[in-house]
């Protein structure tokens, strides 16, 4: 390398050393914009998760204390629930189901990710993406899916009866157990398959070095250092087994879980207060083993040594030809699954003609339209977007900034809360507190409720779906934000450059591939969620996961299955794209990375 | 500059404070700064020289006490106006953007035009020596390329002060070595004050006009590098920069004379100490000659050879010495090559050693002195 310094001489140094002072005027303006503009930003993002989590779940906490007629009686309406045989049985059958539906979808899904992180069989991507199917579907398809192959007219149905002429108890537990393993299996495989990629080589190498054979290593370094994300699988699983609303409600029958109960209780009984209760129940269970598994993933970030090496899986016929057989066989249930609601949806009159078309695609009538769609496509576009803009600049402040310390950290416990409130709760509590004109402070104070005007709107229903899957995101552009130099902001500042400076062009550039992982997860979700929304959308916006239940209340089964096949298709065409969209942004990113 | 009383004054740094939950990290840090002077912040990890760096920078907020920079208190002013270049350990290089536009980033803040702005890149590039490589990305520049692009980027918008977090940490010894003297001989063109933080000592007496030696959230030294290695202010400077052997528990007897074990010590010049105060001695390994070098017996003791480590130009010889209590203590000794072959040194052989009158540093016994070991 050349000296250069000797050519220092040569170079204009008052041309560097000058520094041109632009205007006054513009200096005062920049000035006020650089010491307000951040701390305002920080404010206002953490005050919208406020507005939008805290005020109306404490809202709803309220409102179960009173009566529907407004009168305080404490714990009263929690003491009926609990007197009352016929609603308390929802808790107990709930907690059952989800702890079958929790069991068993781990169990299966250990067995799937060890199959895709310990063997050598070729295609595990294929695998992987076939069993995130479910992800995409409303879970009410789930439920009627499985109708067409275990109800009355069943195709399992049909040769089990032929053969031993016994009928499949499809509704009931059984049926919302079975569903819920489809829904709940690509989440357990999802986060057990992180945990066994991030198993450490050097540790199966000294074991190996030290004489331990297959089974000791699989007990003394496998299990143990998965247990973390075995127990948070447990409890993502739980969580969303014991919250779905969609499966229980078309397969349920008349075993009644918490979920259904609301429903039946707010829009069948127009009981507010028992539907507050019931929502209470609902909340009680997810949030703790909500913060048992935030509790041991903090936990586990401090054992995790940033120096690891990757586990490279051995050769051995035996094991993989037989974990080979256990992955092809349930992607094969789950293609055949939801080839069956396909199929379903195409055939002229299940079982009896068979002749295939497209009748049930053609949506007439009062329970749902292709303006439903339509819609549906509007508030996932929305929600997307608007959601994946504050999602981002949200993290960022959080992560990225140094003003109000405190506040930032309740905006991040705000920001991961939600990933413990179920859909319902989110719908019901929005009712509470959007559809309040105001609030009377003190007995003589009247607050108008100056959020009222969105009830009813199209942008309630995309606020509900931004807070309902805010968690995921939020902590997906934490991660990736995290992984950016931490010195990036400070540098900027030094340099005197406002912060908006470096977030745009440095920070959201590098973090691209997150922003757009963030917005398919909205769009994807918003396509299929039907909890949050069933409770807020008004006549005039139908939705289509809410048109498919009410399809399926009024008997028309097949309508259901083929706009619940139209969401499943839109969301993979989505999903599709954004893979298509990310390889050539990786292509891009290539340059960037040193590896 | 032309002004006397701001060039002693550029920075004056007053009484900060810096505190973490319930630990000072910063304990009352006075010192100040010429214009255009190269000061290095010297101390092990942990003992708060980066705190310090990044108080100055704002980058974090002071509990107590003034930053001046030419007479303005700048302590309470966000970062963006105190107009401090700054080089990051990571170097923090946007990965995004080119070599030219990482440079040019603080210079488009400014609202300057175009041509002004690829002017002066231009000349920034050929500055540090980056030519024909401003349009290649952080990733495909080497280490080396890579700190210049960050040193050219921090000295783009001309900062009053420039301040650099162990600059050259993240380079290999090479590099470095380079790097060091070109760091310094930019920073003087320029004239451009600036504050280099390092627990690496050869990079602070090499690159340094002064050094501040940094323990435990005090500075325990602020002097020009010569004075710092010849002089320490504490056993603690003396261990942390460079090595030494310390005496542990001699006694005063008179002025420059004290009794350490059987052994009479004379040491130049006079500490004013009361008679029979215990004080530590401390000599460099590289200052205990070998053999008696006049008629006298002061300051000569009887040693043994223990172990040799050979380190090149020299050994590093580990003596034990004989004591009154028939106790050994070690004393380590720089032996060149050639003095090592001419006495025949090898272990347990026996000769004399002389410690200079004028090389031997008296130390309160009080003082911290953590760093010293010397029994066998």
């Amino acid at each position: 390398m050349q000296h250069w310094i000797a050519r220092c001489a040569e170079t204009p140094l008052d041309a560097v050393q000058t520094r041109v002072v632009p205007e006054p005027m513009n200096r005062r303006f920049r000035d006020i914009m650089d010491r307000w503009l951040l701390p305002l930003c920080i404010l206002l993002s953490v005050g919208w998760l406020i507005v939008g989590v805290a005020f109306p779940v404490l809202q709803l906490l309220i409102r179960s204390l009173y009566t529907d007629a407004g009168h305080f009686v404490g714990l009263g309406n929690y003491i009926r629930y609990f007197q009352t045989p016929s609603l308390s049985v929802s808790i107990i059958n709930s907690i059952r189901v989800s702890v079958l539906t929790t069991v068993i979808s781990v169990f299966l899904g250990f067995g799937f990710a060890y199959m895709l992180t310990r063997t050598r069989i070729p295609g595990k991507n294929l695998f992987m993406a076939i069993v995130m199917v479910p992800l995409y579907a409303p879970t009410l398809l789930n439920g009627i899916a499985l109708t067409y192959l275990l109800g009355r007219k069943g195709l399992i149905t049909q040769v089990v009866h032929t053969y031993w002429g016994v009928q499949p108890p499809l509704y009931g537990a059984f049926g919302i157990v079975a569903s819920e393993v489809i829904y709940t299996f690509p989440q357990a495989v999802l986060i057990l398959y992180i945990a066994l990629n991030l198993s450490d080589a050097r540790l199966y190498e000294a074991a190996k070095s030290l004489g331990a054979r297959p089974m000791r290593l699989f007990f003394t370094i496998t299990l143990p250092s998965v247990r973390y994300g075995l127990f948070s699988a447990l409890c993502v699983c739980f969580i969303l087994a014991f919250t779905d609303f969609g499966a229980p409600k078309v397969v349920g029958g008349s075993y009644n879980v918490i979920a259904t109960d609301i429903y039946k209780q707010v829009v069948g009984q127009q009981n507010f207060s028992m539907g507050a209760v019931l929502s209470m129940l609902l909340l009680g269970p997810s949030v703790l083993m909500f913060s048992i598994d935030r509790m041991l993933k903090r936990k586990h970030a401090s054992m995790v040594t940033s120096r690891f090496v990757a586990y490279e899986p051995s050769h051995n016929r035996l094991r993989d030809g037989c974990l080979l057989i256990y992955g092809a066989g349930i992607c094969a249930l789950i293609l055949g699954f939801y080839a069956t609601a396909l199929y379903a949806s195409l055939v002229r009159v299940w079982p009896y003609d068979v002749s295939l078309g497209l009748w049930h695609y053609r949506f007439t009538g009062t329970s749902g339209s292709y303006a439903a769609f339509f819609n549906s496509l509007r508030m996932s576009a929305w929600s997307a977007l608007i959601g994946t803009t504050l999602t981002f600049i949200g993290a960022y402040l959080i992560e990225k900034t140094r003003p109000f310390p405190y506040i930032r950290r309740l905006g991040y416990f705000c920001s991961i809360v939600p990933m413990a409130l179920p859909g319902l709760v989110i719908g019901l509590s929005y009712i509470f507190f959007f559809n309040t004109p105001g609030w009377r402070i003190g007995g003589f104070f009247d607050l108008p409720n100056p959020f009222h005007t969105i009830y009813g709107t199209m942008a309630i229903l995309v606020l509900s779906n931004i807070v309902h899957f805010y968690s995921v995101g939020f902590l997906t552009a934490t991660t990736s934000l995290k992984q950016l130099d931490r010195e990036f902001e400070s540098v900027s500042e030094s340099m005197g450059a406002p912060f908006y400076q470096v977030l745009f062009r440095v920070t959201l550039p590098m973090s691209l591939p997150a922003v757009f992982e963030i917005m398919t997860y909205y769009f994807v979700s918003s396509m299929a969620t039907v909890s949050a929304v069933i409770f807020l959308y008004s006549a005039d916006i139908p939705l289509a996961s809410v048109a498919i239940a009410n399809m399926d209340d009024a008997g028309d089964t097949a309508k259901a299955c083929a706009l619940s096949m139209l969401i499943v298709i839109t969301n993979i065409v989505v999903r599709w794209g954004h893979h298509v969209l990310l390889r050539g942004l990786m292509r891009k990113h290539a340059r960037w990375n040193p590896t | 500059m032309s002004d006397d009383r701001h060039d002693i004054d550029f920075l004056k740094v007053e009484g900060i404070r810096k505190v973490y939950g319930r630990q000072a990290v910063l304990k009352d840090i006075d010192f100040r700064a010429r214009s255009g002077e190269f000061i290095c912040v010297l101390g092990p990890s942990g003992c708060g020289k980066t705190t310090l760096l990044r108080v100055i920078a704002g980058l974090e907020p002071l509990d107590a006490g003034r930053i001046l920079v030419e007479g303005k208190d700048i302590s309470r002013e966000p970062v963006f106006k105190r107009n401090i270049g700054i080089v990051f350990q990571s170097y923090a290089l946007f990965p995004n953007l080119t070599a030219d536009q990482n440079i040019a980033y603080g210079l488009v803040s400014q609202k300057l035009d175009k041509k002004t702005i690829r002017k002066r890149v231009t000349e920034l590039l050929e500055l540090v020596g980056l030519e024909n490589l401003g349009n290649r990305y952080p990733a495909q520049l080497s280490g080396g390329q890579q700190q210049r692009v960050a040193l050219a980027r921090a000295i783009a918008p001309s900062p009053r002060l420039l301040l650099l977090d162990e600059p050259l940490s993240a380079l290999d010894s090479q590099v470095r070595l380079m790097l060091r003297g070109e760091i310094r001989r930019l920073q003087q063109q320029l004239k451009i004050t600036t504050m280099m933080v390092t627990h690496d000592q050869e990079e602070a007496l090499s690159m340094g006009d002064r050094i501040l030696v940094m323990n435990e959230g005090k500075i325990v030294q602020d002097d020009p590098p010569a004075q710092i290695y010849d002089h320490p202010a504490t056993p603690f400077v003396a261990a942390f920069v460079g090595s030494m052997n310390f005496l542990v528990d001699a006694v005063r007897i008179d002025a420059g004379l004290y009794q350490y074990g059987r052994y009479r010590l004379r040491v130049n010049g006079d500490d004013g100490k009361s008679a029979g105060s215990s004080v530590v001695i401390g000599i460099r390994p590289e200052d205990v000659r070998i053999g008696r070098t006049d008629g006298s017996s002061a300051n000569v003791l009887m040693a043994r050879v223990q172990t040799l480590s050979y380190r090149g130009s020299n050994f590093r010889v580990q003596f034990g010495v004989a004591s009154e209590t028939e106790e050994r203590f070690l004393l380590e000794a720089d032996v060149p090559s050639d003095t090592v072959r001419r006495y025949s040194l090898y272990p347990d052989r026996m000769l004399n050693l002389h410690l200079p009158a004028e090389r031997l540093r008296v130390y309160d016994a009080a003082l911290d002195c953590s760093l010293c070991r010397n029994t066998a």
